[in-house]
């Protein structure tokens, strides 16, 4: 089942992903293992691939780091839901082909530990027994985040061969 | 309708006649920033499937963020990043101990006004102070600008902040932002260009200018901008005419110097549309302090004086110039720090320190009993040279106090100016200078 793992306002990448690994984790694995580490400590022992993050306002504010995001992307979260993100944060994950949705309503409807699931073709979210609609995705944040993120889609537009997945050592 | 600063940045960076809030361009930056990420960059920058760089001469490099290199991972990091300059004919590539890379390319004169600077580094906003697009973008994008020499940005809306009064002796811009990132919150000016303005700007040092767009990362901001005036284009030309004598003319492949400062300097229309527009009132602005763990929780520093200091850290790319310490010396000439506090001195630049030992300042602070660090970033993102134990308590220059940011997540960072904290670390405990 996915569940949902609920936050408040201004969660910042230094306790989403702190500093002092930036330089020198470098595994996807090892990356994911420290995911959220200062803000919820069981998040990385207990949250399963497909489960979903819902937050408050400018979620993923500070740091320009990348694992900010890709923690989360290794660890299989399938999206994160919240008021509003933080600029950097939001383009880090499009880049990274990680889905963010705004929808303020969800946040203050959905309760922890509750199922959650989102369907893209008709841009909405159940949970808790509701459906809430969230604005369609851009085309070209869909066409990116569906490519994989910005490398992939790049490799693309120069017409260099596409070979599936490419792994990205950050 | 007029056009904001963005709207006239952008529109130029992508080579339109004009660009409109909202609107998606393509854009070609005149610098790309990256630090010690070069080398994890390089490494996304080689899944990509290019082999060169498109224009080298725009990427401007530093090793700033743990410099000299505190493990052997760090080491590794390092060699990578100058195996990355080395293969790629990098030319604006700056070695440990020359400084922080905001401060560096500011005294390098690499980036001029109206001009677009893409940074892997969320402060890149600091490059407003003279009048530059500067913005903060990820890893991967930096990697994908390296390939194609362009980016996809969203020209934002803008927010016009007008600055009016003067402040008062002891305050500081340091203040005044933390001021108005605790009044508005730090959502408060999210996705926006904050566009400055009014009388109050040129009542301002120039250093203490830089302090504003460094701070407005923590106000959301996409980018800040300050107009830049007769005093930022001395400063530049200064700056360029000291580069080009030391002989570096021929790395220099960026236009820049070419270009007449005053000429590539953009100001917003007067009928420009604003999304939001607030006033800010330097003269009734008071020592502020923001308190564990955001930036926003800021409170007038007597809210919080008292509170037992087992760290003073003076410098970061936010408040580690000449004047900082100036303003430190100040308050700790002929004085001690206190027993049971440290505090810790990392000049923003090799030039900042030249200067801090020219004027006497190294010597003054080393006999109230500072320690000193390599310039650089310090302990700031908690990588080395100063991080807290648990339950410990540092009083800071730097802008951000993240939970767990120097290190530790049972650790306090409150921040403050150069002079609050001096005259913390002389207490022991959060101290209004005045009252020394």
């Amino acid at each position: 089942m996915n569940r949902l793992w609920k936050y408040g306002d201004g969660v910042d990448t230094d306790v989403i992903f702190p500093g002092k690994y930036t330089y020198t984790l470098k595994e996807p694995g090892e990356i994911a293992a420290h995911a959220l580490e200062d803000l919820d400590p069981r998040f990385a022992k207990e949250s399963q691939a497909g489960d979903v993050i819902v937050a408050g306002k400018n979620w993923g504010n500070g740091s320009s780091r990348e694992q900010a995001v890709t923690t989360l992307k290794y660890r299989g979260i399938a999206a994160v839901v919240a008021k509003s993100f933080g600029r950097i944060y939001y383009r880090n994950a499009v880049n990274q082909g990680l889905l963010l949705l705004t929808c303020p309503e969800v946040v203050d409807a959905a309760v922890d530990g509750e199922a959650l699931t989102i369907d893209l073709a008709t841009s909405t979210i159940s949970t808790g027994g509701r459906t809430f609609a969230f604005p369609p995705l851009s085309p070209s944040v869909l066409s990116m985040i569906e490519a994989g993120g910005l490398v992939p889609h790049l490799r693309k537009k120069l017409g260099l061969t596409a070979t599936g997945d490419v792994k990205i050592a950050d | 309708m007029g056009k904001t600063f963005a709207e006239k940045a952008l529109a130029r960076a992508a080579g339109l006649a004009e660009a409109t809030a909202g609107q998606i361009v393509d854009a070609r930056p005149d610098i790309i920033l990256s630090h010690d990420n070069t080398a994890p960059i390089a490494r996304i920058f080689n899944t990509i499937g290019v082999d060169r760089v498109a224009f080298p001469e725009r990427l401007a490099i530093t090793l700033d963020h743990a410099v000299p290199a505190p493990t052997p991972v760090h080491a590794r990091n390092h060699a990578e990043v100058r195996a990355f300059v080395a293969e790629q004919g990098i030319t604006h590539f700056f070695e440990i101990g020359r400084g922080i890379c905001h401060q560096v390319f500011s005294e390098e004169a690499l980036i001029l006004p109206g001009q677009l600077i893409l940074g892997s580094d969320s402060h890149t906003t600091h490059f407003g102070w003279l009048g530059a697009f500067g913005a903060g973008i990820g890893r991967t994008e930096v990697a994908a600008l390296w390939a194609t020499g362009e980016l996809w940005l969203r020209v934002p809306e803008a927010m016009q902040v007008t600055v009016v009064g003067q402040l008062a002796p002891g305050v500081t811009t340091k203040d005044a932002c933390l001021h108005l990132i605790g009044q508005y919150g730090a959502d408060g000016g999210l996705y926006r260009s904050i566009e400055f303005t009014g009388p109050g700007l040129a009542t301002l040092s120039l250093e203490s200018r830089m302090v504003i767009p460094n701070m407005m990362a923590e106000f959301g901001a996409k980018n800040a901008y300050l107009p830049p005036d007769d005093l930022v284009f001395e400063w530049l030309e200064e700056r360029i005419r000291r580069r080009e004598a030391r002989g570096a003319k021929g790395d220099v492949s960026s236009p820049s110097s070419l270009i007449p400062l005053p000429t590539s300097a953009l100001y917003p229309d007067p009928d420009a549309e604003y999304a939001q527009r607030v006033t800010l009132d330097l003269s009734a602005i008071e020592l502020t302090v923001s308190c564990p763990h955001t930036v926003d929780s800021a409170v007038p520093v007597r809210e919080v004086a008292g509170r037992r200091v087992h760290q003073a850290f003076l410098g970061t790319c936010t408040n580690g110039r000449i004047e900082d310490l100036a303003a430190a010396v100040e308050i700790l000439k002929g004085r001690k720090v206190a027993a049971g506090t440290r505090l810790l001195v990392i000049p923003a630049s090799s030039e900042v320190m030249a200067e801090a030992l020219k004027r006497g300042y190294v010597q003054d602070l080393f006999d109230a009993g500072a320690v000193f660090g390599t310039p650089g970033c310090g302990p700031c993102m908690g990588n080395h040279l100063g991080v807290l134990a648990p339950g410990e308590v540092c009083i800071s220059t730097a802008n951000r106090n993240f939970r767990g940011r120097m290190g530790e997540r049972e650790a306090e960072i409150y921040l403050a100016s150069p002079a609050v904290v001096a005259a913390s670390a002389v207490k022991g405990v959060i101290a209004d200078p005045r009252e020394l």
